[in-house]
C-alpha cells in the first residue's frame, strides 16, 4: 500500500505545554482512520501537526511523493464548526471556491472550469440552490455542508474532518458518511470524534489520542483494548455495531 | 478682484472635492476590510498611536505626517505581531499602544516651544485646507488600494473570513496580514488631515455600516461605501461652509444622520416585506 504521510517519533505542543508524545503512525492511501480520545488528549494537536500548523518539537512528519505542494490544495480540511465568523459578507460560491486556492499564491483567479466544478461539488451535497446566498444567511446544517463542499472540491489526496458530527442533523449526517465512503475508493480519510459509536461502523482502522497514540487496526475495539491503551471511552455494545458514550475521566 | 476670489474659491473647493473622492476611496476599501474583519478596534488603536509621531515631528521640524506614518506602521505591525505570536491579549495590547502613542504625542508637543495653531487640524482634520502634497499622496494610496485589491482581492476575502482554514491550506497568511495592515495604518495616516484623528475612525466605519444594511456582498460592500463616503464628504463640506463649522465634524455628523435614516429605511422595508407575505 502507498504511504502518503508518516509521523515518525513525533512529540509536539504548544510553548512549554506537551500535548503528544512520541507518536508514531503511517497514512496510507485508502486508509480511513477514525480518531478518537478524551478532549484535551491531544486530537487537534494531532491534526495540526499533520497539516503543518505546528511543527513538531521532535521527531519528524514526512509527505510522501503524491502530498508534494502543487497547484492544488492536497490536504482537504473540515475544522470544527465554532471558529469562522457567521456574518461575515461572502458568498457561499466563493467559500467553496476558497477549496481551490493554489498553496502559496498571493493571485488567486478562478477560472470558468474551477467554477463549474465548484458548483457539481455543491450541487452533489444538495446545496447548488444555495450557490449564491451569503454565507451567513445558512443554517448550521448547511454551512457544514458548504464546508464539506470546500474541502473535498480540490480532490485531495487526504481528507481531515475534525468533529464532523457536531451540531449536524441527521439527514446530514448519512449523507457525509455516503460521500465519504465514495471519496474513501481512492484517497485517505482520517476523522476526529470523541464519539467513537457513530464513526465506529464506517472507519476502517481507530487511532486512540490520549497524550500518547494508539494505533488499532480495525474499527472493532474492546472495552479491555480501550483500558490497555488508557483511553478512557466507555463502549457499550449494541448487537453487532459498538456504541459508545464517553466515560468521566478524572484528571 | 471678483474673479481671483471666485478663482480661489474654486481652487480651494476643487482641492477639497479631490481630497473627499480619493479620502472616499482609500477609506471605503480598506474600511469594507476592517469592518468585516471586525478589526475596528485595532483601526482606532493606529490612528491614535500616530499621534505621538506628530508630536515627535512638531519637536523636531520635520513634518508630522511623516512621523504619523513611521509611528502607525510600527503600532501597526505591533498590533498584529504581539497579538499572533505573544501570548498578550490583542485588545490590552492594542490599548497600550493606543496611549502610548497619545502620551508621547502630548509630550513632544508640549515641550515645543510656542503654540502650533496646526495642532487643531491633526486633531480634527480640515477637508478646505489640504494641501497639494497630501492630495498627490492620497491619490497614490488609492490607486495603490484599488490595484492591490483588484489583484489579490479573493486571496484577501479567504483568508479574512477563515484565518485558520487559509493557514492549514497553506495561503500566504503572513503576507497578505502584514500587507493589509500596512494599508490600514497608510489609509489612516493620510486621511488625517482630512477628518482629523479623532474622526478618520469614522470614514473608516459609518459609510460600510450604511452599505453593510443594504448589501451582504464584500465587492458591492466596497463600492457601497465609496459613494456613501463621498456623498457625506461633500455634504458634509457645504454644510461646514453655510454653517462656518469644523469641515471634518460637520462630514461626521451628516454619516451618522444618513446612518439612521438607511435604518429606519430599511426596517420600515422589511416590515412591509413581511406584512405583504402574511397577507
Amino acid at each position: 500500500m502507498d504511504k502518503i504521510i508518516e509521523l515518525q517519533n513525533v512529540t509536539a505542543g504548544y510553548g512549554e505545554d506537551i500535548i503528544l508524545r512520541n507518536v508514531n503512525i503511517a497514512i496510507h492511501r485508502n486508509d480511513f482512520i477514525g480518531v478518537i480520545g478524551p478532549n484535551g488528549g491531544g486530537k487537534t494537536t494531532l491534526v495540526k501537526v499533520i497539516l503543518g500548523l505546528i511543527k513538531p518539537i521532535t521527531g519528524k512528519v514526512i509527505y510522501y511523493d503524491s502530498m508534494k505542494e502543487g497547484k492544488q490544495q492536497k490536504i482537504g480540511y473540515l475544522p470544527q464548526n465554532s471558529d469562522t465568523d457567521k456574518v461575515f459578507p461572502i458568498s457561499v460560491l466563493d467559500v467553496v471556491l476558497s477549496g481551490l486556492a493554489q498553496p502559496n499564491r498571493l493571485i488567486n483567479r478562478f477560472s470558468k472550469a474551477q467554477k463549474a466544478k465548484a458548483r457539481e461539488i455543491l450541487e452533489s451535497t444538495g446545496i447548488l440552490h444555495l450557490a449564491d446566498k451569503n454565507f451567513g444567511e445558512l443554517s448550521g446544517g448547511e454551512m457544514q455542508r458548504v464546508f464539506l463542499c470546500r474541502a473535498i472540491v480540490s480532490d485531495p489526496e487526504l481528507l481531515i474532518l475534525d468533529e464532523p458530527n457536531t451540531f449536524v442533523d441527521n439527514k446530514f449526517e448519512s449523507d457525509l458518511y455516503h460521500t465519504l465512503k465514495k471519496l474513501n475508493e481512492h484517497k485517505a480519510i482520517i476523522m476526529v470524534s470523541h464519539d467513537v459509536g457513530t464513526i465506529a461502523y464506517y472507519v476502517k482502522s481507530i487511532a486512540c489520542v490520549n497524550r500518547e497514540l494508539h494505533y488499532h487496526q480495525s474499527n472493532i475495539i474492546s472495552q479491555e483494548q480501550l483500558d490497555a491503551y488508557n483511553c478512557p471511552i466507555q463502549i457499550i455494545a449494541h448487537g453487532s455495531v459498538p456504541h459508545t458514550i464517553l466515560k468521566e475521566h478524572n484528571e | 478682484m471678483e474673479t481671483i476670489i471666485t478663482l480661489f474659491e474654486y481652487r480651494f473647493f476643487t482641492n477639497a472635492l479631490l481630497a473627499a473622492l480619493f479620502a472616499s476611496i482609500t477609506c471605503g476599501i480598506t474600511g469594507a476590510y476592517i469592518v468585516s474583519r471586525r478589526i475596528v478596534f485595532i483601526s482606532g488603536g493606529i490612528t491614535h498611536a500616530s499621534f505621538g509621531g506628530i508630536g515627535i515631528g512638531y519637536f523636531f521640524g520635520f513634518n508630522p505626517i511623516v512621523g504619523a506614518m513611521i509611528f502607525s506602521v510600527l503600532s501597526a505591525f505591533g498590533i498584529e505581531y504581539m497579538s499572533k505570536k505573544t501570548n498578550l491579549r490583542e485588545d490590552s495590547v492594542i490599548a497600550i499602544l493606543w496611549s502610548f502613542g497619545m502620551a508621547v504625542g502630548i509630550i513632544f508637543i508640549f515641550l515645543t516651544p510656542g503654540y502650533s495653531a496646526n495642532l487643531m487640524s491633526f486633531l480634527f482634520g480640515n477637508i478646505l485646507t489640504v494641501t497639494k502634497l497630501n492630495l498627490v499622496f492620497l491619490l497614490i494610496l488609492a490607486l495603490l488600494i484599488t490595484g492591490i485589491f483588484l489583484v489579490f482581492f479573493k486571496t484577501i476575502l479567504f483568508i479574512a473570513f477563515d484565518e485558520q482554514y487559509a493557514r492549514a491550506v497553506k495561503l500566504p497568511v503572513e503576507t497578505i496580514n502584514y500587507l493589509m495592515i500596512t494599508l490600514v495604518a497608510l489609509t489612516i495616516v493620510f486621511n488625517i488631515k482630512v477628518v482629523g484623528i479623532i474622526l478618520v475612525i469614522s470614514l473608516l466605519t459609518i459609510p460600510q455600516t450604511i452599505a453593510n444594511i443594504f448589501t451582504k456582498k464584500f465587492e458591492i460592500m466596497i463600492w457601497l461605501s465609496i459613494i456613501i463616503g463621498f456623498l457625506g464628504s461633500i455634504s458634509g463640506l457645504l454644510l461646514s461652509y453655510y454653517l462656518n463649522v469644523p469641515s471634518g465634524a460637520a462630514i461626521i455628523f451628516f454619516l451618522v444622520i444618513l446612518f439612521f435614516i438607511s435604518k429606519i429605511f430599511r426596517n420600515i422595508l422589511t416590515s412591509l416585506r413581511i406584512r405583504k407575505q402574511i397577507q
